[in-house]
């Protein structure tokens, strides 16, 4: 029986897709069977975060409306072993789908993948309470900043009340430098404020963006950057296994001593 | 003491972190108490369930409501009392 984890966030923008597209494939190189599905009816985006636009042929609507089976809307990520995606539906809204449904789905799916992972929608509305329906964990992406904190904080009520307890909370875009000059809230202030468990801090790199554009997220893409050694042990994380935060402090982390040894500065 | 909060204190300057603490924390205390109709509804069931082992309540005229305060929120019920039950 597969877990069924949503990733959410509440406010737009703050890399729920990016980080739901890199689990994805983080738990495929591990050898983990994993259904991506893309719950953001009608603002698809995860097919082009994983390179995977030109292969659709289903959607989610076609599935829960019978119109095929999940297997065929299920596209096959030829360059990772057992990684599959469902899309969004592109041209309906939020409402073509119950939480009902997307339960069963989810419980449909479970019994053939050792994860389905669930990109949520922005916002609090139908599209949120579908995606977190089937669910059984629930991963929070913020950012160190006032709206997406007060955004995760209002999430984790809702979680709550939907009894999908204890999320773990994912802190994306970190600024070392800004931290350090006291001009970005840290890890600690963010999870003094919202008082939930963290699993993993991932630093703002511009490769994320390169590998956005290429369409191959950046844990394969770009093994040694700094973004992907942080989706890595995320990866690590959510297997259970207890992996060690990476300090984010310049002169120690991993990438910068990589560089210096290869000379390249910094 | 870092020597940036140490600065900070002579100048009387706060990191933006800081500022930015501070009002995330006064905000979630309003948007933490802002409860749904429903969830009052459900408190307010709740508490004449209650109280009802000691005395009778006029459901009619029973009124639950959330405040807020400058830093805090209060709930408020105020339970009308038809008649005490001798226990």
């Amino acid at each position: 029986m597969g877990e069924v984890i949503v990733v959410t966030s509440g406010k737009g923008g703050v890399g729920k897709t990016t980080t739901a597209a890199n689990l994805g494939v983080g738990l495929a190189l591990l050898g983990k069977k994993v259904a991506l599905i893309d719950a953001d009816i009608g603002l698809r985006n995860l097919d082009v975060v994983m390179g995977l636009e030109n292969r659709i042929v289903y959607d989610l609507v076609d599935v829960v409306e019978g119109r095929c089976r999940s297997k065929q809307a299920l596209i096959r990520d030829k360059r990772y072993d057992n990684l599959f995606l469902l899309p969004a539906a592109q041209t309906r809204d939020k409402s073509a789908v119950t939480p009902e449904q997307m339960k069963a789905l989810c419980t449909e799916l479970s019994e053939e993948f050792d994860f389905i992972l669930v990109d949520c929608p922005a916002g609090i509305e139908q599209g949120f309470r579908n995606a977190i329906a089937g669910a059984t964990r629930a991963l929070i992406v913020t950012t160190p900043e006032v709206s997406a904190v007060r955004d995760a904080d209002r999430i984790i009520g809702l979680l709550e009340a939907a009894e999908l307890n204890s999320p773990q909370l994912i802190i994306n875009r970190l600024r070392p430098d800004m931290v350090k000059r006291g001009d970005m809230m840290d890890i600690d202030d963010i999870l003094e404020i919202l008082a939930i468990g963290l699993i993993g801090v991932i630093p703002d790199d511009e490769r994320i963006i390169i590998s956005t554009n290429r369409g191959e997220p950046v844990i394969a893409l770009d093994k040694d950057s700094a973004s992907g050694q942080a989706y890595r042990n995320i990866v690590r994380r959510v297997m259970g296994e207890s992996v060690p935060f990476i300090d984010f402090d310049e002169n120690k982390s991993v990438f910068n001593r990589l560089k210096k040894m290869m000379g390249l500065g910094g | 003491m870092s020597l940036r909060t140490f600065l900070n204190s002579i100048t009387g300057k706060q990191d933006s972190k800081d500022v930015a603490k501070e009002r995330l924390r006064l905000v979630l205390v309003h948007d933490r108490a802002s409860v749904s109709p429903e969830f009052l509804e459900k408190i307010k069931e709740d508490l004449i369930k209650v109280i009802s082992k000691y005395m009778e309540i006029d459901e009619e005229n029973t009124k639950v409501i959330m405040h807020r305060m400058d830093e805090s929120a209060v709930l408020e019920a105020n339970l009308a009392i038809k008649e005490i039950r001798r226990v």
